[in-house]
């Protein structure tokens, strides 16, 4: 068993591994390896439409992964407040913006977006002043809002979670000694969730990062790093992509440790 | 003694609240709600509704869609037959090879490895799940690729070698994937499950298999059957995959479903699709529970 154990880990690790070690590479080939070379990332890094991408990703998941841990934090404390039936029916719409794939989340979003814009736009026109109207499209806030969706449910998820597992006699204790509702939720209950809140941030901030398919649809004119390394990848396997994908690999990797990490802070133990 | 500690929040921080006046305390709920609620509705529920509406009208001349009341989209369903039929075949079995790979490991990092190594085995399962599943399936595709393995055999003398754009690659590709996703739910609950029961049953002389079959494989069922499910229904979506692994070859419904709404713009088909997409998957979701429901008394396992 250990055996079969080691090789899934292998099987797991090995082919990640064998991108990095090609993005050294100095020859072109997967069959060869001829050299320690960094000529890759220069490559990469000089190549505008990549740059740009990835600027666009960081933007989007950063403000996504923002958004959501505000919102996501404020409904799971919104949830340990309300009935039992206002609570099923919010867990089953988290359920279903987590379980349904992201291939319906984003053409769902996309024939949506070009209905709303289709009513909105002509009205903006009428009621606006000069004849130059902002015209709303696809785009940063399509992006933003359709990843935002899957990573506000996590939040809510991983923080609710966490709300749970509360101590409710230091909340009862606070309370007691005449502390505010106010205090007794900035000293007790916001220092317990936050390794929470923290690792879900990181959490939808990786998501957002590296999500394709959402993206895809709903992308309009911007470009996201995913999207760009689709295409050049569809266009033919080159060195540069492993050097990209090596970064993004990386980065990842130590997001989801910070926040694995994050989780395992202060866990009351039972 | 031990206090007993944890427990629900709500009756903690409600009653806090309750020492202000109702109102205040209804204000705040709904204010701490209202960004979420605004967010599902526009972003889940409205598209869902707009999805279901499309699903029934017909396309427009132009592309798009035109209002109708009709069900010639379903009707057409069979013109993507090819799709369904490759979707259809290899999520279930990329969900079934999932878990044959996943049982073993989950039921190590549960009940034999050792403690130490637990949590960092554990991680290294977590980080897979969690990193690009277009930079991974990329990975196979420089590793099956013509400059990948097919040029180590031709150098010892195995020539005309194909391995990309087979079945074979993309069913690989779901393995690889899906797996993370499948050990965490198995290993939660075999994590869960009461030692004691496995040493009662020893101690009544049953063999290691038997008890294996009917104490531990009985109990870890929800974990199973939620990784299941979740995989099978990711996979019913899945796009990266077929499109990377498996060329222009293995057409998956994400596949169609990207064809339609990007490039051939039938969206009132298209909707109607994805409308059966989530129907399979809902049936899938409720196969799924019963069947645990019915073998070992508990639902779903919950992954975080």
């Amino acid at each position: 068993m250990r055996a079969f154990v080691t090789a899934v880990f292998a099987f797991l690790y090995l082919p990640i591994a064998l991108v990095v070690l090609f993005s050294f590479n100095a020859g072109r080939h997967a069959s060869e390896f001829t050299g320690f070379s960094m000529q890759w990332y220069g490559t990469a890094l000089s190549n505008p439409f990549l740059v740009e991408a990835l600027k666009n990703s960081l933007f989007i998941a950063t403000t996504s992964a923002l958004l959501a841990a505000v919102c996501g934090t404020a409904a799971a404390l919104g949830l340990a407040r309300v009935g039992v039936r206002t609570r099923a029916v919010f867990d089953a719409l988290i359920g279903a913006a987590i379980v349904v794939p992201g291939v319906v989340i984003g053409i769902s979003t996309l024939v949506a977006l070009v209905q709303l814009f289709g009513v909105l736009n002509p009205l903006l026109a009428s009621i606006w002043p000069d004849d130059q109207p902002p015209r709303l499209s696809l785009g940063y806030g399509s992006i933003i809002a359709a990843h935002g969706l899957f990573s506000m449910a996590l939040v809510t998820m991983i923080v609710g979670t966490r709300l749970a597992s509360l101590d409710r006699n230091l909340v009862e204790a606070s309370s007691d000694l005449y502390a505010t509702p106010l205090t007794t939720f900035r000293s007790i209950v916001l220092p317990q969730i936050m390794p929470a809140v923290v690792a879900g941030f990181l959490l939808a901030f990786t998501f957002s990062f590296d999500d394709f398919i959402v993206a895809f649809f709903v992308a309009g004119a911007q470009t996201t790093l995913p999207i760009y390394v689709f295409a050049s990848i569809r266009r033919g396997v080159t060195p540069e992509i492993n050097a990209i994908a090596t970064i993004v690999l990386v980065a990842s990797v130590l997001l989801v440790v910070l926040a694995q990490w994050q989780l395992r802070q202060r866990k009351p133990a039972n | 003694m031990k206090r007993k500690t944890g427990g629900p929040m709500s009756a903690g921080l409600g009653a806090v609240f309750m020492r202000g006046n109702r109102f205040r305390h209804n204000f705040l709920t709904a204010l701490l709600l209202a960004p979420a609620t605004a967010w599902l509705v526009v972003f889940l529920v409205l598209p869902f509704i707009a999805i279901a509406v499309f699903s029934v009208g017909e396309r427009a001349p132009e592309g798009g869609y035109q209002a109708a009341f009709t069900l010639a989209q379903y009707a057409n369903l069979p013109a993507r037959a090819t799709a369904f039929w490759n979707t259809m075949m290899l999520a279930p079995v990329g969900a079934l090879a999932c878990l044959l790979v996943a049982y073993p490991v989950a039921y190590y990092l549960a009940l034999k490895a050792p403690q130490r190594w637990r949590l960092i085995l554990l991680a290294l399962v977590v980080i897979p799940f969690w990193t690009s599943l277009l930079m991974r399936t990329y990975a196979w595709m420089y590793i099956l690729g013509g400059r990948g393995i097919p040029a180590l055999l031709a150098f010892i003398g195995i020539e005309d070698v194909r391995l990309i754009n087979t079945p074979g690659a993309v069913l690989l590709g779901i393995v690889y994937g899906y797996l993370p996703l499948m050990i965490l739910p198995i290993y939660v609950s075999l994590e869960r499950l009461d030692r004691r029961l496995l040493e009662a049953s020893a101690d009544l002389g049953a063999t290691p298999l038997s008890t294996f079959l009917g104490v531990t494989l009985k109990l870890s069922l929800p974990g199973v059957m939620t990784g299941f499910s979740l995989v099978m229904i990711l996979l019913l979506g899945e796009y990266l995959i077929p499109t990377l692994l498996g060329g222009g070859k293995v057409f998956f419904i994400g596949n169609a479903l990207v064809d339609l709404f990007l490039q051939s713009r039938n969206w009132p088909f298209g909707s109607a699709i994805a409308i059966t997409l989530v129907a399979v998957s809902v049936v899938v979701l409720i196969a799924a529970n019963r069947i645990s429901t019915r073998v070992s008394g508990t639902r779903r396992v919950d992954l975080i």
